[in-house]
């Protein structure tokens, strides 16, 4: 495509629309030190302890339960799946989480063993995890793992595009996937990590949600740092302002690096403070995690019995 | 079975616990003398009176009454151990400062607890904020002790002798620790008098510098209203004056101290434009914007109770600000969950009501979130005003409470016009990513304190001070040591 | 029946840990056996000295001034166990005061030697100081305690780590130093302590090309030679004295960093 001169042809300022009022909504900068202060400030909340059981339930249904290793194999994913519909055998009151999240290669036994149980099935696409591969090979991956059957496609967007300035194609590959995977909702994964700086996530997530995101997500988990309450914060304060302008309600998800309950419940607070209650709720919020499951499972036992907990009590699938 | 979760889930209350910090760890006496000369004893004046806790009017205990005897008693004691505390060698003194700065960092839950029962400021912020800066404070200035003549470059430093400081009720501890650490360092002796409606942490400290083993009479604290100030002020022998309070408060003892050749400095009001270009950081602007009006409900001498806004981003901000409002939590102050606590007095809580009240009067439009506040104690929600006049009262007038008047401006020279026209001078806030133009206004704002992209921040090694009618003198820093020496040659 | 007493092993300091030297050797002082360092611990004290660069730097300096109080609250605690390595008590309580002295400079330095410049012309110009890096101390033979102190806080108050060279002559003062520091909050690697020979050790590091600046106090005939090898790669080389303090033995282990940014609307 030859961005270069479909630029050169545009007009400076679009003759009906007000200038410098970009359509992606305010893009503007965010200070760093401000909001990573904020971000802790939200941290020191602490929930009533009446709820907490119930906001650990909900942390259980708004899992991504993964698994990205080159080493899966359809044995993993069905011992995955098991735990994902049924996470604690010993307490059968305990929900099913929201989605198992696979390879490509691996959407198939996972559907089989889920069956019609409700948890979806997300797969990576585009390249997971660098998305260094030429923009066919990349849509193609989309297209055939929504044919394979997957709910859910979190693609990976191109942050070597992004990072030399070529904001014009990054928009456009993302409306490419959206376009190639019909029916299935679609996740945008921004690689914060790699992104460099705060303003640089805000623009990414108004970018991603502007080319059809139903979701923004941090992270692919592969790289450090991954999700953090700050870069939360970020892309929640850009949600917040998309639906203030559109009306358009876009999902969160943080994924990598959120291993305790605590955290969890932390993201949870944030998101109840940027974008209100309405967000809580898996529809519009996932946890893309896989040991955090596990610690959740453990503080819900503890909730109920009263006593703290050993991992012994609990599988590793 | 996902339907019934999702309503369950969907009625979670998200009401934040109340997570309350034990009130156990402090433990109140019934009844507190006065500190002087390393004892404590019962006031000349035989009179009493009792603090109480702004959030729920409960008593807490009972405090000398300081009379001008009492005043007295406690400069004798300063002068008698002035001689001594002079004459150690500086590094024996350094270490005494260090000792209290430690047992500060140990005793802080403690005294932040005692803190905000007092005062009524939320128990996050002094645990996070002021007991952490006081200690802090006597930290930085341990290591000033025994470098003085590094200080100032051909002078040779010494102490003035009894120093006399006043401080106010807005950070009890913390304005404590900015007077006594220098005075102190500086090879002086004290007599500080507490407010009236917190003087509960300094008699805690008192204890510090008793198991810091403090020789007797380097630190006293006579307890007492207006009338103790005063008769401290009047005292003849006093060889400093330092003052943290209103400027109305100041310019009486500026007039008390005329003729009588005692240094003084003076920490006065403030009524500080936070200014936001259209180019800021927006929602970090926003929260510059809180922090500096409500943080400790806007009992702030350098609070950013005027916001001069940019025209082209007004109604966004504003917009942003109103939303963000409606997370404040007001109420028990010894909840973790509080964002802001009780107004201080009854007497603080009337005078910001009668000036909002003007506000609506003079025709500037008010907002409040909505909250719910407790039965009992002295609370006002946070407020903003739009549709304000430079000229209005809340506009020109510092209310000392959780009350913002917005103003807008079309130029950076317009911007500095307004936050320059006032008789204060304090501080200042301004919010762009051009550092050019921080730096512009920065050298045009008068004011002893400018914050860019950042509001109310502390540091002992910052000075601070105002400008015209916010005061003289600067604490903090290298320079806020030239307050208590006095210099040969 | 008296009662046989369990003696303390001396080892190096390297990295917060205390290892033998990889040579094996040793040497024997006043009937103890003591650590002969080599030259590659001298090469590991340095990675580990520049590893520990970052944390140490990147601390605020109110927090480094509140990490040196703590080694003179834990040196103080050991004045009994100094005081038996070195010329006695008033050397300990010299060498504690000193540390006390120069942890209150940390967060100091900036508004004394810093400034802001008035340059000609609508810039704001300013000028603070900054540790240089990595720097070797070859610590006096005597005192002891004290040379050791009076050439090791300079460096580390303003963020800079060090590998220093014990008196030869006296080595267990160095290594019940590293013990108090091992305990004071200091990061591990911001400070390390070799005993042995120091002409053997001294010249490693003069010549190492990722040491920053040497303190060559305690060098004695050998200072020209350690000088010649530390042009290298350009070294900042100080002197002093063995007791004594200032802010001019902090000063030259500084570099000092010019900014400038226009004034304009």
């Amino acid at each position: 495509m030859d961005y270069a001169s479909a630029v050169s042809q545009a007009p400076t300022v679009p003759r009906d629309a007000e200038p410098f009022s970009p359509r992606l909504g305010r893009v503007g900068s965010v200070d760093a030190v401000a909001l990573e202060a904020r971000a802790a400030d939200l941290a020191k909340r602490s929930i009533k302890r009446e709820s907490k059981l119930q906001a650990l339930e909900l942390v259980v249904r708004m899992t991504d339960l993964t698994t990205l290793e080159g080493a899966d194999t359809p044995g993993k994913v069905a011992a995955l799946c098991a735990k994902a519909m049924r996470p604690d055998p010993v307490d059968l009151s305990v929900p099913a989480v929201a989605a198992v999240c696979v390879y490509p290669t691996m959407i198939e036994p996972a559907r089989a063993r889920l069956g019609s149980s409700g948890v979806r099935v997300a797969s990576v696409a585009t390249g997971f995890p660098s998305g260094q591969y030429p923009l066919p090979i990349r849509v193609a991956d989309a297209r055939a793992a929504a044919e394979l059957g997957a709910d859910e496609i979190d693609m990976v967007v191109d942050r070597g595009a992004f990072l030399s300035g070529r904001y014009g194609e990054v928009y456009d590959q993302i409306v490419q996937v959206r376009e190639a995977i019909g029916g299935a909702h679609l996740k945008v994964i921004l690689e914060t990590g790699e992104l460099g700086t705060y303003d640089n996530v805000r623009r990414a997530s108004l970018l991603a949600m502007a080319a059809g995101a139903d979701f923004i997500k941090t992270s692919t988990g592969k790289i450090s740092p991954a999700a953090t309450l700050p870069v939360a914060l970020c892309m929640l304060e850009a949600i917040r302002d998309v639906h203030l302008e559109t009306g358009r309600m876009i999902g969160m998800k943080p994924a990598g690096g959120i291993r305790t309950s605590k955290q969890a419940i932390q993201h949870l607070c944030v998101v109840n403070e940027t974008v209100g209650p309405g967000w809580l709720t898996p529809d519009l919020f996932r946890f893309g995690a896989s040991s955090l499951l596990n610690d959740v499972l453990m503080q819900i036992r503890t909730q109920k019995t009263g006593v703290y907990e050993s991992p012994d009590h609990f599988t590793i699938d | 079975m996902t339907d019934e979760l999702e309503q369950r889930h969907a009625a979670i209350d998200w009401e934040y616990a109340s997570a309350p910090e034990s009130r156990t760890i402090v433990q109140f006496r019934d009844r507190y003398g006065l500190v002087i000369g390393g004892e404590e004893i019962d006031p000349a004046s035989g009179e009493w009176f009792t603090t109480a806790s702004p959030a729920t009017e409960e008593p807490l205990a009972e405090v000398a009454l300081a009379g001008a005897k009492d005043v007295d008693r406690a400069v004798a004691a300063a002068r008698g151990a002035f001689d001594g505390w002079s004459r150690l060698r500086p590094a024996e003194r350094s270490k005494y400062l260090f000792r209290i700065a430690r047992i500060l960092q140990e005793r802080s839950r403690e005294l932040a607890v005692a803190e905000s029962l007092d005062g009524g400021k939320p128990i996050k912020e002094s645990r996070d904020v002021d007991l952490p800066l006081a200690a802090a404070h006597f930290f930085y200035h341990a290591g000033w002790a025994d470098k003085l003549e590094y200080a100032f470059p051909n002078r040779t430093p010494r102490p003035l002798g009894v120093a006399a400081q006043i401080i106010p009720w807005n950070f009890p501890l913390l304005m404590l620790a900015w007077k006594v650490a220098p005075a102190l360092a500086c090879g002086n002796t004290v007599v500080l008098k507490p407010a009236e409606t917190t003087p509960l942490t300094a008699l805690m400290f008192a204890d510090v510098c008793r198991q810091a083993e403090l020789p007797a009479g380097v630190v006293n604290i006579v307890t007492g209203d207006g009338e103790t100030g005063h008769a401290l002020v009047q005292h003849p022998d006093i060889d400093k004056l330092a003052f943290t309070g209103s400027t109305e408060v100041g310019k009486a003892i500026q007039r008390e101290l005329a003729g009588r050749g005692v240094p003084h400095t003076l920490e006065l009001g403030g009524k500080a434009a936070n200014i936001v270009f259209d180019d800021a950081a927006l929602d970090q602007a926003v929260e510059g914007i809180v922090n500096g009006i409500y943080f400790n409900q806007g009992h702030v001498c350098c609070a950013g109770s005027r916001l001069l806004v940019q025209e082209s981003v007004a109604d966004t901000v504003v917009a942003k600000l109103k939303r963000r409002l409606s997370t404040l939590r007001v109420g028990d102050p010894l909840d973790k969950n509080t964002d802001v606590g009780a107004i201080n007095s009854k007497a603080q809580l009337d005078r910001i009501r009668e000036l909002v009240a003007s506000g609506e009067e003079e025709g500037a439009e008010l907002y409040q979130a909505p909250c719910e506040l407790p039965e009992h104690g002295y609370w006002f929600p946070p407020t903003v005003f739009t549709n304000v006049a430079q000229s209005y009262r809340i506009a020109q007038e510092e209310i000392f409470g959780p009350v913002l008047s917005v103003m807008t401006f079309r130029t950076p020279a317009e911007a500095l016009e307004k936050a320059n026209n006032t008789a204060y001078g304090l501080s200042a806030g301004v919010w762009t990513e051009k550092g050019s133009r921080i730096l512009w206004m920065a050298e045009r704002l008068r004011a002893g304190v400018v914050w860019a992209n950042t509001f109310n921040r502390f540091d002992p090694a910052s000075p601070f001070g105002g400008y015209k009618e916010s005061g003289f003198g600067r604490e903090g820093g290298r320079h806020g040591l030239e307050a208590y020496l006095r210099f040969d040659g | 029946m008296s009662r046989l007493p369990v003696r303390k092993t001396y080892k190096l300091f390297i990295g917060g840990a205390f290892p033998r030297s990889e040579s094996g050797r040793t040497y024997a002082v006043d009937g103890t056996n003591v650590a002969r360092a080599s030259r590659k611990d001298a090469r590991d004290a340095v990675r580990a000295a520049r590893g520990a660069f970052g944390t140490w730097s990147g601390m605020t300096a109110y927090n480094r001034g509140q990490v040196l109080y703590r080694l003179a609250e834990m040196m103080e605690t050991r004045s009994g166990d100094l005081a038996g390595v070195c010329s006695g008590h008033g050397e300990v309580e010299r060498s504690i005061d000193r540390v006390v002295w120069y942890a209150g400079w940390a967060d100091k330095l900036a508004q004394v030697l810093g400034a802001s410049n008035p340059v000609a012309g609508p810039y704001f110009n300013f000028t603070v100081p900054e540790p240089t890096g990595v720097v070797a101390v070859i610590a006096p033979a005597e005192p002891p305690l004290e040379g050791m102190v009076s050439r090791l806080l300079p460096a580390l108050v303003s963020g800079n780590t060090a590998v220093a060279v014990a008196s030869s002559e006296h080595p267990l003062a160095g290594i019940e130093l590293a013990e108090a520091v091992a305990t004071s909050d200091m990061p591990a690697g911001a400070v390390n302590i070799l005993t042995g020979d120091r002409d053997e050790l001294a010249p490693v590091l003069a010549g190492h090309m990722d040491v920053n600046a040497i303190d060559v106090t305690g060098a004695g005939e050998h200072t020209g030679e350690l000088e010649r090898l530390a042009a290298g790669n350009v070294k900042r080389v100080v002197r002093g004295q063995a007791d004594g303090q200032s802010l001019w033995d902090i000063e030259p282990l500084l570099e000092m960093k010019t900014v400038w940014h226009p004034i304009g609307v």
